[in-house]
């Protein structure tokens, strides 16, 4: 006989499996074996159904599938005998959970078992449906289960209110049905029956406002009064645990009256006695009195305030902490964190040894001690403090070093109290442990230091020294890198020492070291890389005499795989090479960073912005021009804030700064006005995606942003000559990546105008043009109607002409149909087609749109793609 | 409350799981896999409490099994510790000291006795002395279902004969 079939009895199968020497063996037992008890089951096979289940319940234990088995646990507790009933019930709440659609079949079984004569079969219906049930069969169950919270047996009341438990968490509007059966459940002796009473209790509490109302007029009384009795019963060693009579009870008995004298002073000034003498008797030697003593200590803490309690509790907690026991000392400090609140005073006298525990073993233990300390931390003790953590961070685990940084940089951030001190502090942090601090660390670090002028001098000398020694921290290179690129001349002269500084000797050429040594570390991340650059570009101007090399360093980037670092190089070469007269004031010293923006922002967690005020190289332009407004910030150094919207002083600012002539220029170069080489880069960083320039608007628009932010673009301004201006202007809109992009919107139209915009181009190219009309219609702003006109500029005619365009998710797009799909040449005619685009975050973002235009030149087919980012900015 | 209960030997081999909580049966391998890593390299004489996903888990080491059971930020730890001893004492009553390869053999009786002792996750019943009563009597059940089944088994065979 094959020993495998159903016939086997389970303990032969577990042998077989435990036996297995491979997993691939015990694959093979169990499969075999799963195939026998699917035959059983298709033969429905009577005899052997609950062994089957039962290996079934094994082999599940094991990992292995067994949903196959979940009807036989339904057939089992269909059946009428007591041993199927309970393997059947065990089966259904070990194979099944309460999101199975087969539990629903097994709700009316459940109640012919809940109605059951026998108790026991009673009693194994309301435990599965305690354990399982859903919130359907709990609506469906209820009333039963409240019936049975009166049955004669008390072991049946006790798991009907435990039952009820799960009905009332899944089916809250049930919960006023329970209230009195339940309050008198707990005038009850057996202690079974009280336990889970009082638990019922507890959860009604939470669930309704008038239930906790009711029990607290009507029970707390009789609940002291039962507490007090459990307290002081004599020995009985059916409930005694090391000496105590029912820990459990007394915790529950502790917990409900936490509930119930939370917030009501009448309740509290009851139980005061009971606590005190609960906070005294209770033997602290055995793990169980300690579970008391926390229970009560927590109740304590949580009722109406009553003083000499209070003392006693944190007594208590004191004993906890200078324990030996792990336990105790992990319940302590997590007690503690609820005592703070209480009385920050009495926890700040244990902060020797609760800081003690931050260092040890056990890491349970140490994340909550650190967890505690920095609720500890204030203004008076945050130095001490500061330097204990520092130094621990040295020793401290790998794992343990990122919870730990987190905390401290935090702490300093949160109440240092000078910034010499802050940046020491951070410094030493980067230099332990600068690969698990998160960005937002080092940015704020920058944030600081820009706010610090008189410190520039010593947080540069003081990085330089910290990347020699620990120039293995990627933080600490980051932000050693960004200051040698802003500070670099403070560094190699040392300007503004300070008294406790001993002075040392850097060189020129020894600050590009550092620079070279981390562009070419081959573990430095894009960021870093991408700073180094930048700091390279403006040391070029800070250190003249290095201009070569470093022009030589940049040029390395070139040949980048990362189109980031290759843009970035290609550009800056072209900067250093070509634009000298320009350079030193591109390259100015970054303006002061807006602290109060950034933890603003920081505290609006809006990291992208964040690390947009950082001039994060990340968000430097890519090729796609819509991510275009970080550049002309990052290369202008104009730091900050999102472009500002235009105000009414730009234009101004403009003719007084550059005069009438200019605007007048601009005004006559016109969109047909040949490009101008393409490759020069600042052509490149000042060509714009704007309308074409009919009014000069987008100069008005980059320079009026530029002096919002910053005097370092009016410099720039300054010194560019009038012939580069008017050349940018008329360089067309055309798809070649224009840096400043996004910085040309057209005009803001005065908001009386009333909804009138003007005509945007918005794709040119040597061949075709599309010009957009816009209009609104009053009365519904988010929804734009455009007017696009699609000319022919060669000779031969267009056919097939199709017009596509994607918008991102915010906006919806409506394409109404072409007025003809051939294009006739030398701009003879047009096409004409309407769109009409809704914008659901209208006043938020602008328009933003994706063109493809594809058409037939004799015959061929041609296929062109651009993206429009240009549009007015209101629509 | 108690969310879920599980019984890891050292060699991570599962020996009981009981939920509470709705896990799917992936979350449930994921759950035993995460904890059995965090639990059974923890070293002899640290604190029997790790932090895990929000929740506490509470374990017991005896001999080469540990007991597990996993409770909220705000539960009392220590009582859960009791609770444990709770359930490994009825064990170690019921089946004459209680060893590894009972659990695997029987390993639904464990779930009887568990069942008698948790519902919901909650507590049921801290007499040490009902539990057994209760388990007794249905067990006794249970026999003399078989005991008639054999005697009816019997007669039918005679019959037939």
């Amino acid at each position: 006989m094959n020993p495998f079939s159903s016939e086997t009895r389970l303990r032969d199968m577990i042998r077989a499996i435990r036996a297995c020497k491979t997993a691939a063996e015990e694959r093979a037992v169990v499969r075999k074996e799963c195939a026998s008890i699917r035959a059983a089951i298709s033969d429905n096979d009577n005899d052997y159904r609950h062994r089957n289940l039962a290996k079934l319940m094994f082999i599940h234990m094991l990992g292995y599938p067994t949903h196959f088995g979940q009807m036989e646990c339904l057939k089992l507790i269909a059946a009428s005998g007591f041993p199927e009933k309970r393997i059947g019930y065990l089966g259904l709440m070990l194979l099944l959970d309460e999101r199975q659609e087969v539990l629903m079949l097994v709700t009316n079984s459940l109640k012919q078992d809940l109605n059951h004569t026998n108790q026991y079969i009673v009693g194994l219906a309301l435990c599965a449906l305690g354990n399982i049930s859903s919130a359907e069969m709990a609506r469906d169950l209820a009333p039963e289960v409240e019936r049975l919270l009166q049955f004669r047996d008390p072991n049946v009341r006790k798991k009907a209110a435990l039952c009820s438990i799960r009905i009332i968490k899944k089916v809250p509007d049930l919960a006023e049905n329970f209230v009195n059966p339940v309050a008198s459940l707990l005038k009850e002796k057996h202690h079974g029956v009280l336990l889970t009473a009082i638990q019922l209790c507890a959860d009604l509490c939470t669930v309704s406002e008038e239930a906790l109302e009711y029990f607290r007029k009507k029970c707390t009384e009789g609940l002291v009064k039962v507490l007090k009795d459990a307290v002081n019963s004599p020995y009985a060693p059916e409930y005694d645990i090391s000496g105590i009579a029912d820990p459990f009870l007394q915790i529950r008995l502790l917990r409900i009256l936490r509930i119930l004298g939370h917030g009501d002073a009448d309740a509290s000034e009851l139980m005061n006695d009971v606590l005190a003498q609960v906070a005294t008797k209770t033997e602290s030697n055995k793990n169980a009195g300690n579970a008391i003593l926390y229970e009560c200590v927590e109740t304590i803490m949580s009722i109406e305030d009553s003083g000499g309690l209070r003392v006693l509790a944190i007594n208590i907690l004191g004993r906890f902490l200078s324990n030996r026991d792990n336990n105790i000392r992990y319940v302590a400090l997590n007690m503690l964190m609820k005592a703070i609140s209480v009385d920050g005073q009495a926890v700040q006298r244990h902060r020797a040894t609760i800081l003690e525990c931050v260092k040890d073993l056990d890491a349970s233990i140490r994340k909550r001690a650190l967890e505690l300390v920095y609720l500890l931390v204030n203004e008076t003790n945050v130095k001490p403090l500061t330097k204990e953590l520092i130094d621990y961070l040295e020793v401290s685990d790998q794992d343990f070093k990122g919870d730990l940084t987190a905390k401290i940089c935090s702490i300093v951030e949160k109440l240092s109290p000078e910034k010499l001190w802050y940046i020491d502090q951070m410094l030493k942090v980067l230099c332990e442990a600068g690969n698990y601090v998160k960005d937002e660390v080092w940015h704020g670090l920058i944030v600081v230091i820009t706010n610090a002028p008189n410190l520039h001098g010593y947080t540069v000398r003081s990085l330089y020294r910290a990347i020699q020694t620990s120039g293995d921290q990627e933080a600490v290179v980051r932000v050693a890198v960004w200051c040698i690129g802003e500070y670099g001349d403070l560094l190699v002269n040392n300007i503004g020492m300070l008294d406790l500084e001993e002075p040392i000797t850097v060189t020129e050429n020894d600050a590009v070291d550092v620079i070279e040594v981390a562009i070419k570390r081959h573990t430095s991340d894009l960021t870093t890389r991408a700073m180094c650059l930048t700091a390279l570009l403006k040391l070029s101007s800070r250190f003249p005499s290095c201009s070569q090399r470093i022009k030589d360093i940049v040029n390395q980037s070139k040949g980048s795989l990362l189109l980031e670092l290759q843009q970035r190089s290609i550009e800056f070469d072209s900067i250093i090479e070509k634009h000298k007269n320009i350079r030193s004031a591109l390259v100015e010293r970054m303006p002061v960073l807006d602290e109060a923006t950034y933890s603003g922002r920081r505290a609006g967690s809006l990291p992208a912005a964040v690390s947009t005020s950082q001039g994060n190289p990340l968000h430097i332009p890519n090729g796609v021009p819509k991510a275009a407004d970080a550049p002309l910030l990052d290369l202008l150094d104009l730091s900050a804030d999102e472009p500002a919207p235009q105000n009414s002083s730009g234009p101004n600012f403009l003719q007084d700064l550059l005069g009438g002539d200019i605007l007048s220029s601009a005004s006559q170069s016109g969109t047909t006005q040949p490009q101008k080489s393409g490759t020069d880069a600042l052509l490149d960083l000042l060509s714009t995606g704007a309308p074409p320039a009919q009014n000069g608007s987008s100069t008005v628009d980059i320079f009026s942003i530029s002096q919002d932010n910053n005097k370092t673009s009016v410099n720039a301004l300054d010194s560019l000559s009038l012939p580069v201006v008017t050349s940018a202007q008329s360089s067309s809109a055309s798809s070649i990546i224009d840096l400043l992009d996004g910085f040309g919107p057209a005009p803001t139209v005065p908001k009386d105008n009333g909804p009138a915009y003007p005509p945007l181009v918005a794709f040119e190219s040597s061949s075709l043009s599309i010009v957009f009309n816009f209009s609104k219609q009053p009365g519904s702003p988010q929804i734009t109607q455009i007017e696009a006109t699609f000319s022919n500029k060669s000779s031969d005619v267009y056919t097939d002409f199709i017009f596509q365009a994607a918008v991102p998710k915010f906006l919806q797009l409506h394409l109404e149909p072409a007025s003809s799909n051939t294009l006739p040449g030398n701009g003879n005619g047009s096409i004409t087609q309407k769109l009409r685009v809704t914008n659901n975050q209208h006043g938020k973002k602008s328009l933003v749109m994706r063109i493809r235009i594809s058409y037939k030149l004799n015959n061929k087919e041609i296929l062109e793609e651009g993206q429009i980012s240009n549009f007015p900015r209101d629509l | 409350m108690i969310h879920f209960v599980l019984s890891i030997s050292r060699q991570g081999k599962v020996r009981l799981t009981k939920w509470y909580s709705p896990y799917s049966q992936k979350e449930r391998i994921k759950v035993i896999r995460e904890l059995s890593g965090m639990i059974l390299t923890r070293g002899p004489k640290l604190c029997n409490v790790v932090e895990w996903r929000g929740f506490k888990v509470v374990y017991r080491r005896y001999a080469g099994l540990y007991f597990c059971m996993c409770i909220n930020q705000e539960d009392n730890e220590l009582e859960i510790l009791e609770i444990i001893q709770y359930f490994v004492e009825t064990l170690n009553r019921y089946f004459g000291t209680v060893c590894e390869l009972d659990l695997i053999f029987h390993f639904h009786k464990t779930y009887y006795i568990l069942d008698e002792i948790l519902i919901a996750g909650e507590l049921q019943e801290s007499s040490k002395k009902i539990v057994h009563r209760l388990i007794d009597a249905q067990d006794l059940l249970v026999e003399a279902a078989k005991e008639k089944e054999n005697t009816v088994s019997y007669i039918v065979a005679q019959v037939a004969n």
